[in-house]
């Protein structure tokens, strides 16, 4: 594997772990129909969280 | 696919030998240190045996475990395809989902628990952590993944009612409340202990909240949705933070971060309870970014630092402490209290919980019960075996001034090396003060709860590989700051999970309190879960006798319990699903925790040994009291009510949790019996069969049959 494509894997892993590639994929599912604003999506996203605490072990 | 003869063969040929290498080279590893007695064993043979035994396990036992007793089925589609809603139900990368999985298990449990029992030794610690992980722990994380994805992602507790019946269920449920009390008062214990009397510890933790706070507003106000970023910069901020304790230690600041340990139990309770009624993108969930960068690439850069440094194994082999069971860090002998020491890194019953949380409902394949579940345990395992070998390679001398308890040490370098040439090591009083000073704190003298000793051996390892000497301050307290980070924001987490638990228990009492919204209900039960973990964290704090001593293994005791509720569960699904044949998969290990919980739970209540039973202790300190008498390690009257008090709660405590796991095993036993006897099928809990339309590899890396079929479904996300 070439460093480039060792990198763009590394982003593309850490894009998923961290939810930031949630909203474009929220965009291209919803394409066509008007859709939220990214900080409105956040703000949407964070506020489940708010009552789905996980649990985190010891 | 049908795969042509020849190239069939080929590929069994490499792959036997591979498989023949690794084997090979795991039983090097276990014969070096089977047969290497006294002289200067390296800490690489005990990664050598870890990797080549978890290897193994991985590619021959978890495979049979998962085709022939669960046999799942990639055909059928999992709750995250059938009820895919965006929210709790999404198809999650199989590699992402391992994350957030290794995430939510891994904490600071694998690091506190294998230093507490390098006291009986590096080798009772290894070969339990390995073995313990492959046939119990990577077992039961897997087939209670398994179980709750075949049915939608069922809590541990709903199982335990759906399988067992309402009693099983009910003690489930009890005992999953208790055990999160207890966890995060021995956590909270764990950095009580660290940061007491440490300003730059103290500071560094302190800064954590404000810098937590900024990525939180950052997210939410300037750059929402950007975590890379964001955490790209809360990690600069923390080294930073790090880096500027050392400048508060020598300024006159250094007092105001210079804490009693009452004192920060207060803050830890206060943190607590504000943290918890916060909403998460404000601390939380920027906390949890942050720990989990600082998990990932710390523990890389441990394994990277033993393997570069190969430091040699300072602690015996066994030490006498095994057979005599008189240890100073905790008492007993190694069976069972190895086994209950270490909990997490080997059978970790909490991991039941996330387990049967939110993973099993972002499965995207049956057979992904592997990597995530049997493979996370795996490296939660890896993660203890480095904590092991952290403590393993002190001087035993320095390693016991800093664990036995404060009672047995007094507060001086020379009390202390008296201390523990007395229980037959040494160490000189200026090289203890030496060893503190190297690190920059005042004492290293009975700075007991892992953290401490566990960054005293990490700062030897790191210094060795990078900046030498010099640098053993920053990453002493760097290591404390990588486990405390995580240990607040279990403590956090924790919390609120303690509260949606009270709240649902107690909304079906009083209605309002089911309301998640509604704000003092929600403080109500907030203050009643941190109050009941800050009375144990405040006890623990106190205790003439050592905190740790005292509860560590209380917290063990639990742990494993609701491990065997969890294998419990497992067994009894199995049993009834027709597949007895199958069951000693989960039987013999449960029969094993069962053996371990209930011998140990046994000694802590009926020991006559006052050192181990608590109502022996118990016993022995209000007699004395009433004849007006103190006996050391109590300075007073009211040191004596403390330990009266103490002994008399965790030896109920002690007694509690085994009538429950015996409650439900007994519950459970006559379930498959009766099960066993009827003459039809037991009518199965599972959720219907849908053909699932979903193409995802089943491990880490695809194999060559998978790439083809992801080519002709024309999906496969990423790299």
């Amino acid at each position: 594997m070439t460093p480039s494509r060792l990198l763009a894997a590394l982003r593309w892993y850490l894009r998923e772990l961290t939810g930031e590639n949630a909203y474009g994929r929220y965009a291209e599912q919803h394409a066509g129909t008007p859709l939220l604003s990214r900080r409105e999506f956040e703000r949407a996203r964070t506020r489940q969280r708010d009552d789905r605490t996980g649990i985190r072990c010891c | 696919m049908i795969t042509p003869p020849a190239l069939r063969a080929r590929v069994n040929v490499r792959s036997v030998i591979v498989w023949t290498g690794v084997a090979v080279a795991g039983a090097i590893g276990w014969g070096v240190l089977a047969l290497c007695r006294g002289e200067n064993v390296s800490a690489v043979w005990l990664l050598v045996a870890a990797l080549g035994s978890y290897a193994i396990a991985y590619r021959f036992y978890a495979r049979f475990i998962c085709r022939r007793v669960l046999r799942v089925d990639d055909r059928r589609a999992t709750p995250a395809e059938r009820l895919d809603d965006g929210v709790d139900y999404q198809p999650t990368d199989r590699r992402v989902l391992l994350g957030h999985h290794f995430a939510a298990i891994a904490g600071a449990g694998p690091l506190v628990g294998p230093v507490l029992a390098a006291q009986m030794g590096y080798l009772p610690g290894t070969m339990w952590i390995i073995i313990g992980v492959i046939f119990a722990g990577a077992v039961q994380d897997m087939v209670v993944l398994f179980i709750s994805m075949r049915r939608d992602g069922r809590s541990l507790g709903q199982l335990a009612r759906d399988e067992i019946g309402p009693l099983g269920g009910a003690a489930a449920l009890f005992a999953v409340f208790a055990i999160m009390i207890i966890l995060l008062a021995v956590l909270a214990l764990v950095v009580v202990n660290a940061l007491a009397k440490s300003p730059w510890g103290t500071f560094s933790i302190a800064m954590t909240i404000p810098i937590a706070l900024f990525m939180g507003f950052y997210l939410r106000v300037w750059r929402p949705g950007r975590v890379i970023e964001t955490s790209v910069i809360g990690v600069a901020l923390l080294l930073g933070a790090i880096a500027a304790g050392g400048w508060v230690e020598k300024s006159s600041l250094a007092a105001t971060f210079t804490l009693s340990p009452q004192a920060l139990v207060l803050c830890l309770v206060g943190y607590g309870f504000i943290a918890s009624v916060l909403p998460v993108w404000m601390l939380l969930a920027p906390r949890d970014y942050l720990s989990t960068f600082m998990k990932i690439g710390t523990v890389a850069l441990l394994a990277v630092g033993v393997l570069v440094a190969a430091p040699v194994l300072k602690t015996d082999a066994i030490t006498t402490f095994a057979h005599t069971g008189t240890g100073p860090v905790f008492a007993g002998g190694l069976f069972p209290f190895v086994f209950i020491t270490i909990a997490c890194g080997a059978l970790s019953g909490f991991h039941a919980l996330i387990a049967s949380g939110t993973t099993p409902k972002m499965i995207q394949k049956e057979s992904q019960v592997r990597l995530i579940g049997y493979g996370g345990m795996l490296m939660e395992s890896f993660v203890a075996m480095m904590a092991l070998i952290a403590a393993c390679i002190l001087d035993p001398g320095l390693y016991y001034a800093m664990n036995a308890p404060a009672g047995v040490l007094g507060t001086t370098a020379q009390s202390a090396a008296a201390a523990v040439s007395h229980l037959g090591f040494s160490i000189t009083p200026a090289d203890l003060t030496n060893a503190a000073a190297a690190v920059h704190e005042r004492t290293l003298v009975a700075r007991t709860g892992g953290a401490p000793t566990l960054a005293v051996g990490m700062s030897e390892i790191f210094s060795r590989v990078l900046g030498g000497s010099s640098l053993k301050a920053f990453w002493y307290h760097f290591a404390i700051m990588f486990e405390a980070l995580f240990i607040l924001t279990t403590v956090d987490a924790g919390t609120r999970v303690g509260r949606f638990m009270l709240q649902d228990t107690l909304g079906n009492v009083w209605k309002p309190l089911h309301r998640v919204s509604w704000k003092p209900g929600l403080w109500a039960t907030s203050a009643a879960v941190v109050i009941a973990w800050g009375y144990f964290l405040y006890t623990g704090v106190t205790n003439p006798l050592g905190g740790i001593n005292q509860l560590f293994p209380l917290f063990g005791i639990a742990n494993q319990l609701l491990a065997a509720i969890a294998l419990t569960v497992a067994t009894t699904v199995l049993v009834k699903s027709g597949r007895l044949k199958w069951a000693w998969v989960t039987a013999v290990p449960l029969a094993w925790d069962a053996a371990v919980t209930l011998t140990a739970s046994w000694q802590k209540v009926f020991s006559t040994d006052p050192r181990m039973g608590f109502f022996a202790q118990r016993a022995r300190y209000s007699d004395a009291l009433a004849h007006g008498k103190v006996l050391a390690p109590a300075k007073n009257a009211g040191d004596m009510h403390a330990i009266v008090v103490n002994s008399t709660v965790d030896g109920v405590l002690a007694a509690l949790f085994a009538i429950l796991v015996v409650v439900v095993i007994g519950n459970a036993a006559w379930v498959c019996l009766r099960a066993l006897r009827s003459p039809g099928p037991t009518p199965t809990t599972e959720s219907p069969y849908v053909e699932s339309q979903l193409v995802a590899p089943a491990g880490l890396i695809p194999t060559a049959e998978e790439r083809r079929e992801l080519a002709m479904a024309g999906t496969e996300a990423g790299s």
